[in-house]
């Protein structure tokens, strides 16, 4: 995780545990990871709204807990809802503050080396 | 208190704009589930909810939702309030009068005259670490729309 726009419930550097069933149905409450087209990093927003026809077509929008407002301006310019095929996962469960390493490494590449260092050591270390 | 506003602003088209005004007394600790009292002007209720709190749970997100179905949509789900609980919190809600935190838009015209519009109170129960169900509150609540669009401006 990313951001902070889900705190107090996430915090920079928890993992979280997705499924990706396509029938599972999208509802509103749900934490859903998903992505804007031409951007990379994908967002884990909760549901606010949905609305789904007789056929199964939905469209949401979503909106981060610790946002004051919902997410239609970070959408695509143009872009009201997102759809099915915009969803990468839904959160299932999570595991706090585990990813805060990888996200670390990413900022401080001194950071990254030392762990490596480290790690390298401990092989060696243990190389029995 | 149910109104319907003709032509606000929203994506596209002129939708539906309701606005609904709610009071919502939620008793966290003790266990009993339970629909209280429903009135036409407003409606108040009483949800014991089970005791939840326990070592695991850091908060729940509970968040009051708006349900039902139009001409163009089979389903429409639409969030009124929300609220973060923290363990610690008072667990007791007792809140009157509320007004919807968030835009009640349909995506059309479907909630003029729609009498099957239902409330529910669902929370999120966030763990300190594990799994994150959703649970769905007893005491679904009807909030039948009028047929006309209200039309003086006092919002």
């Amino acid at each position: 995780l990313f951001s902070g726009s889900m705190e107090p419930a996430f915090h920079r550097g928890d993992l979280l545990f997705l499924t990706n069933r396509i029938e599972d149905p999208i509802r509103v409450g749900e934490i859903v990871v998903f992505r804007i087209e031409g951007r990379e990093i994908p967002i884990v927003h909760r549901v606010l709204k949905i609305h789904e026809k007789q056929n199964g077509d939905i469209k949401f929008l979503t909106k981060g807990d610790n946002n004051a407002v919902d997410d239609r301006g970070l959408y695509k310019r143009g872009q009201h809802w997102l759809e099915k095929k915009d969803v990468v996962g839904r959160a299932r469960g999570f595991v706090p503050y585990i990813g805060i390493v990888t996200i670390l490494m990413n900022d401080y590449p001194k950071f990254k080396y030392a762990v490596l260092f480290l790690l390298g050591l401990f092989v060696l270390v243990h190389r029995e | 208190l149910r109104k319907n506003v003709e032509d606000f602003t929203g994506p596209r088209e002129r939708s539906d704009l309701g606005f609904v005004t709610f009071d919502i007394t939620a008793d966290i600790l003790n266990g009993k589930n339970g629909l209280c009292e429903y009135n036409v002007v407003f409606f108040l209720t009483c949800l014991h909810l089970q005791s939840i709190f326990d070592w695991n749970v850091k908060q729940l997100f509970l968040y009051l939702s708006a349900e039902y179905s139009t001409k163009n949509n089979a389903l429409n789900q639409v969030v009124l309030w929300d609220k973060i609980m923290l363990r610690g919190d008072n667990p007791r809600l007792f809140l009157k009068d509320m007004k919807s935190k968030y835009f009640f838009f349909d995506d059309g015209n479907g909630l003029k005259g729609n009498r099957n519009v239902t409330l529910t109170l669902s929370w999120n129960v966030v763990p300190n670490a594990g799994i994150l169900p959703l649970v769905t509150g007893s005491g679904h609540v009807s909030v039948p729309f009028p047929d006309t669009y209200e039309t003086t401006k006092s919002y």
